[in-house]
């Protein structure tokens, strides 16, 4: 009999070496003459653990990682089975703890199956989404979906079957002849890679989850905005596209085409009418609201502009019923949020969880602390957007109102963790620099406010007028906050001021080294 | 990374056409002549504007927005390294800064031999892995500054 050997194909377990480690394996089985078959997958999300191979055997799979090239020699040793006494062996994947206690519905197939086998994916639950949103009807299918409470994963939180309907009620007389589903996987924040896993581990899902949403307003196409930063993505995605399309689960029968396209390298895309106007093949600057993307989006017509999770956890919202995915979580928070723990952290990987674990939970518990060893200072929850969070904080549950009464948001879902080394002023004068760079140029407070914060920042850092300087940035911050079109401009302010307001010490301390610099 | 081709009006003519009455064609058409070209040439701008019936300027507009394209070449190789929050907190950018002072260079520059460009990024996706960088394409993560060293030999310095 063939044995199965897992080997992830995701982007982050090929850059610690997955590829070198397939190919030993397939080198090292030829010379034994061991019947084995490669498989490569997505990633669990284990990423301390990467690149971590899975073998088949008959009691399940057995992992073992971390592996590298000159691990696999010593695995097959003894020839097949492999022993699980190798020290490298992690047992079970289910059983390790960071995986047991997690919720996984997104991310239900990642890491399991083969992303480009299509019976793979049905073997797996794939396409009963589908198959219940057409015996329910387009109206029922988005009323599941308002049931199920999902809300937009892409950080703003807007309710996503709301959105639907208000595309779904658009008409012909209001200029929807033709209706869009877009696919925002212009994934930017640092500390996330949800979007980047599902896209590489488990491409059907999104296919799927647009087809109910064409479905469920009437729209036929469908366009999957990747960022250039992600061409493993763009590789899997368009295979997976085509192999659909052979099957008839795309094109002219199914009624609905998705179109891959790439973004340049710009941050701001990923708000949502910067990717419209970057599809439309214009610079990609924010346009005022209203009107809303629902009623005039792309080239004009109604068009829902989904978050890739939000969009990807809809077919098993579908499948297993809203009531299922709705008794999950907290509050106006339901179902579950794939946490992306990322930076200095011991155990970083992708924690699928209901909402309202708290900060100290994911971070210390689930994290296992900093990689450094040294204590975890601040948490940065929420991508570069996202506010710095102090230890003194950690009691706050993964919620996004929880998370906007501490002046922060959940974001897309990343925590990136730092250690005690870590300068909370510099952090903040580069979320000021980061703005500067990534700003689209369209309003005066992002376009001027960042590059004089930035400065004025620099002002701080080298103990000028420190005082009369943080008045300066907190006013300034006011102004970005309450004046910018997008969440570029107005959400700058929050690792701003949560640095300073957590970590004044930083703020104010001399530091000639700094100045030397 | 192939070597970008000498500029040929009928090639980029081509590839333009390629996209013809495609939706909101201008992207992944810029995309196709700098695959091709190594850059989006001067020269081309013009090819698109009277193609989608734009103005040139909207065209350089749109060239000049996006970080992706470039009016130049890069070197023969390109690296792009990460300098996000995630990979700042395992220290990246020191090493980082190691890396372009041993080159001699700043971010954006490509060396003197015309083999190496190193480029800013912010955030490849590889945040459980920081710090982490790309080169023609190519994930890396967990740098160390012997990383450096192996990204060196890859790209014949």
């Amino acid at each position: 009999m063939t044995t199965r050997i897992f080997v992830p194909r995701d982007a982050a377990a090929r850059a610690v070496g997955a590829d070198r480690v397939a190919a030993a394996i397939a080198a090292e089985a030829k010379q034994l003459g061991l019947a084995i078959d490669v498989v490569r997958t997505g990633s669990r999300g284990l990423f301390w653990l990467e690149p971590m191979i899975e073998v088949e055997t008959l009691g399940g799979r057995i992992a073992f990682g971390p592996m590298t090239a000159k691990d696999v020699p010593g695995l097959f040793a003894g020839g097949l089975p492999v022993s699980a006494a190798h020290p490298l062996c992690v047992g079970r994947p289910e059983d390790i703890p960071f995986l047991k206690r997690q919720t996984r519905i997104t991310f239900a197939r990642c890491g399991i199956v083969d992303p480009l086998s299509l019976a793979d994916y049905r073997a797996h639950g794939g396409y009963r989404g589908l198959e219940r949103a057409r015996s329910l009807g387009a109206a029922g299918t988005v009323e599941e979906v308002t049931k199920s409470g999902l809300r937009g994963r892409g950080g703003a939180g807007f309710p996503t079957g709301i959105k639907w309907k208000t595309v779904a009620d658009t008409t012909a007389a209001m200029g929807a002849d033709r209706k869009y589903i877009v696919c925002n996987a212009d994934e930017g924040d640092s500390g996330t890679y949800a979007d980047r896993m599902i896209m590489e581990g488990d491409p059907f899902v999104l296919i799927e989850g647009m087809t109910i949403a064409g479905f469920a307003v009437g729209a036929t196409k469908g366009y999957l905005y990747i960022r250039s930063e992600y061409p493993d993505a763009i590789r899997v995605m368009e295979r997976a596209i085509v192999l659909a399309e052979a099957e008839g689960l795309l094109g002219a029968e199914a009624k609905f085409d998705i179109e891959v396209r790439v973004g340049a390298g710009a941050y701001v895309c990923g708000e949502e009418t910067s990717l419209l106007e970057s599809l439309e093949g214009k610079r990609g600057q924010v346009r005022a609201k209203p009107p809303l993307p629902a009623h005039k989006g792309l080239f004009g017509r109604p068009t829902v502009i989904n978050n890739l999770i939000s969009l990807a956890t809809v077919p098993a919202i579908l499948a297993d019923g809203a009531k299922h995915y709705a008794d999950l979580g907290m509050g106006r928070s339901r179902g579950t949020m794939p946490i992306q723990l990322a930076g200095n952290v011991k155990h970083g990987g992708l924690f699928e969880a209901a909402f309202g674990l708290t900060l100290g939970e994911i971070v210390d518990d689930i994290g296992g602390g900093t990689a450094s060893g040294r204590p975890a200072r601040a948490v940065q929850v929420g991508g570069p957007l996202g506010a710095y969070f102090p230890r003194g904080l950690f009691d706050t549950p993964f919620d996004y109102e929880a998370f906007t009464a501490r002046d922060g948001l959940i974001g897309h879902g990343g925590v990136v963790v730092f250690d005690d080394s870590v300068d909370m002023a510099k952090q903040a004068r580069f979320a000021l620099e980061f703005c500067a760079i990534e700003s689209c140029g369209k309003c005066t407070p992002c376009r001027i406010g960042s590059v004089r914060g930035t400065e004025t920042m620099d002002k701080i850092i080298a103990g000028d007028r420190a005082e009369a300087n943080l008045a300066l940035i907190t006013d300034l911050c006011q102004t970005l906050k309450f004046g910018s079109l997008c969440a570029l401009g107005g959400f700058t302010p929050y690792p701003v001021m949560s640095a300073i307001k957590h970590f004044p010490e930083d703020f104010t301390r001399p530091r000639l080294a700094a100045a030397a610099e | 990374m192939p070597k970008a081709a000498a500029w040929d009006e009928a090639e980029a003519n081509s590839i333009i056409r390629r996209h013809y009455g495609r939706e909101g064609a201008m992207l992944p058409i810029l995309h196709d002549l700098q695959a091709v070209f190594g850059c989006v040439p001067p020269a081309a701008v013009r090819l698109v504007a009277d193609a989608l019936n734009l103005t040139r300027a909207e065209v350089h507009g749109v060239v000049s927005f996006y970080h992706d394209f470039r009016e130049q070449p890069a070197g023969q190789h390109v690296l792009k390294l990460c300098r996000a929050e995630a990979c700042q907190s395992m220290d990246g950018e020191r090493l980082a800064r190691a890396f372009l002072d041993r080159l001699g260079v700043d971010w954006g520059d490509t060396t003197p031999d015309g083999r190496l460009t190193v480029e800013a990024t912010y955030c490849l996706g590889l945040c459980a892995c920081a710090p982490s960088a790309m080169l023609d394409g190519e994930p890396i993560a967990r740098l160390t500054s012997s990383s450096f060293d192996d990204i060196l030999r890859e790209a014949g310095r």
